[in-house]
């Protein structure tokens, strides 16, 4: 059992980042999950701040890359370089190589460097110039996006959206959140006095402590019957993957670690649904907003006696 | 299909040994089904099964070795032997469950397989509707139907998955409540054909009490200690007097100095009343208990005789056949009449006859009192007269009388019972030369107040006289109720005090008489409705529910029809069930339902959590309850703790909800 709760983690984040607790709670259950999160929104609304956040609370290694439409591979991987003093072709490791990899407006690359973080997200490692690379322990991706309709942009294909856990948006922040946000300190020098209240390893037990985490039969049922319906119900161009499945599952018991509880209830698997579930799942009339969509994902499936 | 059988390979299903709890199971079906047989079975036979059983039970918790074959063999053998030598023959209903008893037990003692255990279960039903053969009281169908509930709970305890006791006799219970509608469709509906279906072995019919066709002093009042019912009369209208209710049995012409017995007369069996009399006739109907005998009983005088019934000489009315089983029948009588001037005189003669010598103090007796009266209806008021002034006695414990009974009773004793006061009686009159006789029967009977029903014991058994008066034909005379006219009016709770009466027949003890009153009342229902439920009773059933003319086409569309509604209830009500068969789901939704009036049940797709959370929005009042409740569930459901006991705290709380919905919402 560690000392610190992941609990502690979110409340902190909470002083920095106002009235989006839900979002904070997200986040954090993603990367508890061992997942990498899509945080979409407008240019703004502190995205990256909450990529911020998260690294330095964790106590984790941290790297940004900036995409933009001429951002090459050996830009995120590393490269290469022959080096006169020893004859030979020496590896610079790109910003890739560390644990906590902020990939600022991801859809702004071409599918080609796109698709250079694919095997690094899925395989935890990369493959440079014949070599295989080992990436740390733990190693996350947080990338954030613009909504699709913005200029200049190549969204991610569906094979790319399926390798992130999680895709959530920030919002705008409510009146009161706002309020405060204009009448508080600035948000840099916050964000440069933040402690760290975990490390790596806290989040190691952490995730471990997660996978244990109790699953009944009937939580199991209910997770077959929301991707029975993805599946079947018509409403959805594709359904949900197995992977989908893993990915609900592992995050729903993340979800009930945050909250302190030793097995997953149907509330775990409904607050991470959305997240999980929405960006994977191409529907065929437009649903209009985020949660109308959640919501009606959620309120299709009866949960299992 | 023996075709079938010799085409195919043989094939062998490996036996699976009965668990301990099936074997345990089929312990009990064995003790259930034998325990109604035990008080029956000769007391060899009850011990023989008793030690086989304990023999078993020590094997199967001490683990004693088990009975060889040679042994089990041996047993049979003896066992055969010896209900052979107890009943006479090996064959028949007695010997015959006997039989069954033995193999039951033996079988306990080799229990390989389930079929082993199958056969004993069908071996325990075939026991208990053996059983019905001995007794068909209410409280034996009670018995026999929890006996029954046990065995089936080892029938799904050998063919399904293990399960407790309780489960197990829930469900028993579950099936045989289901298969209740069928019985009772089938029970009032089947039509109903007149006699039994199968001939019963000849001793199917055990010994019962009753009027013999004799008379010698103390079998009357050995019959009054019973308080067995002989038959029970229902009255259309109004009830005659108890003084006038005679019903009339055997008549006994002939003596021989003690015993009077049948004479000649009674063999003399005609198709037709010997006589015709006038006046109001009182209709009523009598179920009389079996008793062996082919007479029946009805009120004196008959006016009409029913179809299939004779009537002899002397006025006894006679079935076709022995009474083996409850019969009702309907009569109609005239209590005041009194036939038969025109009597044929070799009857006469008969009724005239006394043994050539023996008792001649009342021969004398009876010539000087014919001469100082000078008539025949004289004489009789001057016997009755004598009765009624020289300190006679009423009693149930007379002396004993010597060779002279008559003699001894009527001049030194003096203290009898109706026996001997009616035998004393027709010996004076003969002996007057007035032709008399004697008749047995039932005097009065007791009125239950529960059900209307006039009940006539053995301890109403009675004997009184006729004498033929040449102007007035046969005349009923009653010295008993000369002596003591009470015993005619409260039959033997009349008796003089100081006098023994039996306890069935104590007219004090209200609350007591009012229970047994109660619970004849019961088992006459029983009788009526149950056991004796035959074609008269169904079509008098059927016409109070509105069939006037029930045939068999319409009964059996009728049960067709409602044995199918009943199915599809029953289908339906178990598919409503299976959807929440599981307890905790079931008791879960009695959470939500107990929440609904108030407009807060459950959304299908909404976890425990939430629900609780809304409800406690909604109405804080119940936000502590309902937020256990859902504690309770989410912990059952999604976690690790035993979901039967959440169920029940469920329940406890369901009903703590409704109990506090109510006043907050008003």
């Amino acid at each position: 059992m560690s000392v610190i709760e992941p609990r502690k983690v979110v409340d902190a984040a909470a002083t920095l980042i106002l009235g989006k607790r839900s979002r904070l709670e997200l986040s954090l259950t993603c990367l508890i999950a061992g997942g990498h999160l899509l945080i979409e929104d407008v240019p703004g609304t502190g995205k990256t701040t909450l990529a911020h956040v998260l690294a330095r609370l964790l106590g984790l290694e941290f790297r940004r890359v900036q995409f933009t439409s001429d951002l090459l591979p050996a830009d995120i991987l590393g490269v290469s370089v022959f080096e006169r003093e020893t004859g030979g072709f020496h590896f610079h490791p790109g910003p890739v190589f560390t644990q906590i990899l902020l990939a600022d407006e991801v859809n702004r690359a071409t599918p080609r460097t796109q698709s250079a973080l694919l095997e690094a997200m899925e395989e935890h490692q990369v493959s440079v110039e014949g070599a295989t690379r080992a990436l740390p322990d733990p190693f996350f991706v947080i990338a954030t996006q613009n909504p699709a309709s913005q200029i200049g942009t190549y969204p991610l294909p569906e094979s790319q959206l399926d390798r992130f856990m999680m895709r959530i948006t920030m919002g705008y922040p409510d009146p009161a959140a706002e309020r405060a946000l204009l009448t508080g300190r600035d948000r840099r020098s916050l964000l440069a006095d933040l402690q760290p209240v975990a490390d790596a390893t806290t989040l190691v037990a952490w995730r471990a402590q997660a996978a244990c985490v109790h699953v009944a039969d009937a939580l199991i049922d209910y997770v077959q019957a929301l991707i029975a319906h993805t599946r079947d119900s018509g409403v959805y161009r594709l359904g949900l993957s197995p992977r989908a499945g893993l990915a609900l599952l592992a995050a729903a018991r993340a979800h009930a670690l945050l909250n302190a509880r030793g097995h997953a209830l149907p509330e775990d698997v409904q607050a991470v649904l959305p997240a999980v579930a929405l960006h994977r799942l191409p529907a065929v009339e437009h649903p209009g907003s985020h949660d109308e969509a959640a919501r009606q994902l959620l309120q299709a499936v009866t949960l299992p006696a | 299909m023996i075709g079938w059988r010799k085409r195919s390979p043989r094939v062998t299903t490996p036996a699976t040994p009965l668990t301990p709890s099936q074997v345990a199971w089929l312990m009990a079906v064995a003790a259930c089904a034998l325990l109604p047989h035990a008080s029956h079975l000769p007391a060899w036979l009850d011990a023989v099964a008793i030690l086989l059983f304990t023999w078993r039970i020590a094997q199967w918790k001490l683990h004693w070795p088990g009975a060889g074959r040679i042994v089990k063999l041996l047993v049979v053998v003896a066992c055969c032997i010896g209900v052979t030598l107890s009943f006479g023959r090996l064959f028949g209903r007695e010997p015959g469950v006997a039989l069954l008893t033995l193999l039951l037990v033996l079988k306990l003692h080799e229990l390989r397989s389930a079929r082993d255990g199958h056969t004993i279960v069908l071996l325990g039903y075939f026991m208990l509707l053996a059983a019905f053969l001995y007794s068909q009281t209410p409280a034996m169908a009670a018995a026999l139907a929890v006996s029954m509930s046990v065995i089936t709970a080892a029938l799904i305890a050998l063919n399904g998955p293990p399960a407790t006791v309780r489960a197990l006799l829930r469900q028993a219970g579950l099936m045989l409540a289901q298969a209740l509608p069928f019985m009772l469709v089938l029970f009032v509906l089947f039509p109903r054909v007149p006699g039994p279906l199968w001939g019963l072995p000849a001793d199917a019919y055990g010994a019962s009490s009753g009027l013999s066709d004799s008379m010698a002093p103390g079998s009357i009042s050995q019959l009054s200690l019973s308080g067995e019912i002989a038959f029970r009369a229902r009255f259309d209208g109004p009830v005659p007097e108890a003084r006038e209710r005679y019903w009339r049995g055997p008549v006994l012409t002939d003596f021989d100095g003690r015993t009077w017995r049948q004479g000649e007369s009674a063999r003399r069996i005609g198709d037709t009343l010997p006589h015709a009399p006038g006046g109001t006739a009182v209709a009523y109907e009598v179920t009389l208990e079996p008793h062996n005998k082919n007479w029946l009983f009805a009120l004196e005088t008959l006016s009409a005789l029913p179809s299939g019934m004779r009537m002899s000489d002397d006025w006894q009315l006679l079935a076709g056949e022995v009474v083996r089983s409850r019969r009702r029948d309907r009569f109609e009588s005239i209590p005041e009449a009194r036939p038969g001037h025109e009597e044929w005189s070799g009857y006469l003669d008969a009724a005239r006859r006394l043994p050539a010598d023996g008792n001649a103090r009342a021969r004398g007796l009876a010539v000087a009192l014919r001469a100082q009266a000078g008539s025949d209806a004289g004489t009789v008021a001057a016997v009755l007269q004598m009765f009624r002034r020289k300190a006679f006695v009423y009693t149930l414990t007379p002396p004993l009388l010597g060779d002279d009974g008559i003699d001894a009773f009527l001049f030194d004793t003096r203290r009898g019972f109706c026996e001997h006061y009616a035998g004393a009686f027709v010996f004076l009159m003969r002996a007057a030369g007035i032709p008399a006789r004697v008749v047995t029967g039932y005097q009065g009977g007791e009125r239950n107040e529960i059900d209307d029903y006039i009940v006539v014991r053995q301890s109403d058994a009675h004997a009184w006289a006729e004498v033929w008066l040449p102007d007035e034909g046969w005349r009923r005379v009653d010295p008993t109720a000369a002596i003591l006219p009470s015993r005619v009016e409260h039959g033997l709770a009349g008796m003089a005090a100081g006098e023994p009466v039996p306890f069935i027949a104590r007219g004090d003890a209200g609350w007591l008489r009012s229970l047994r009153q109660r619970w004849e009342a019961a088992n006459n229902g029983w009788n009526q409705w149950v056991l004796s439920y035959d074609q008269d009773k169904q079509r008098e059933l059927l016409h109070r529910l509105g069939m006037r003319s029930p045939d068999w086409r319409l009964l059996t569309a009728w049960m067709a029809g409602l044995c199918a509604l009943f199915a599809v209830a029953l289908t339906a009500w178990a598919m409503r069930r299976g959807i929440a068969r599981d307890p905790l789901a079931r008791a879960w939704t009695g959470i939500h339902h107990a929440l609904r009036p108030l407009g807060l049940g459950r959304e299908d797709w909404e976890g425990p959590m939430d629900y609780a959370a809304r409800v406690a929005r909604t109405r804080p009042d119940l936000a502590k309850d309902v937020a256990q409740a859902c504690r309770l569930y989410a912990d059952a459901r999604y976690g690790t703790s035993p979901p039967l006991q959440a169920a029940r705290e469920l329940r406890a709380c369901a009903r703590a909800l409704r109990r506090k919905r109510t006043p907050a919402a008003s």
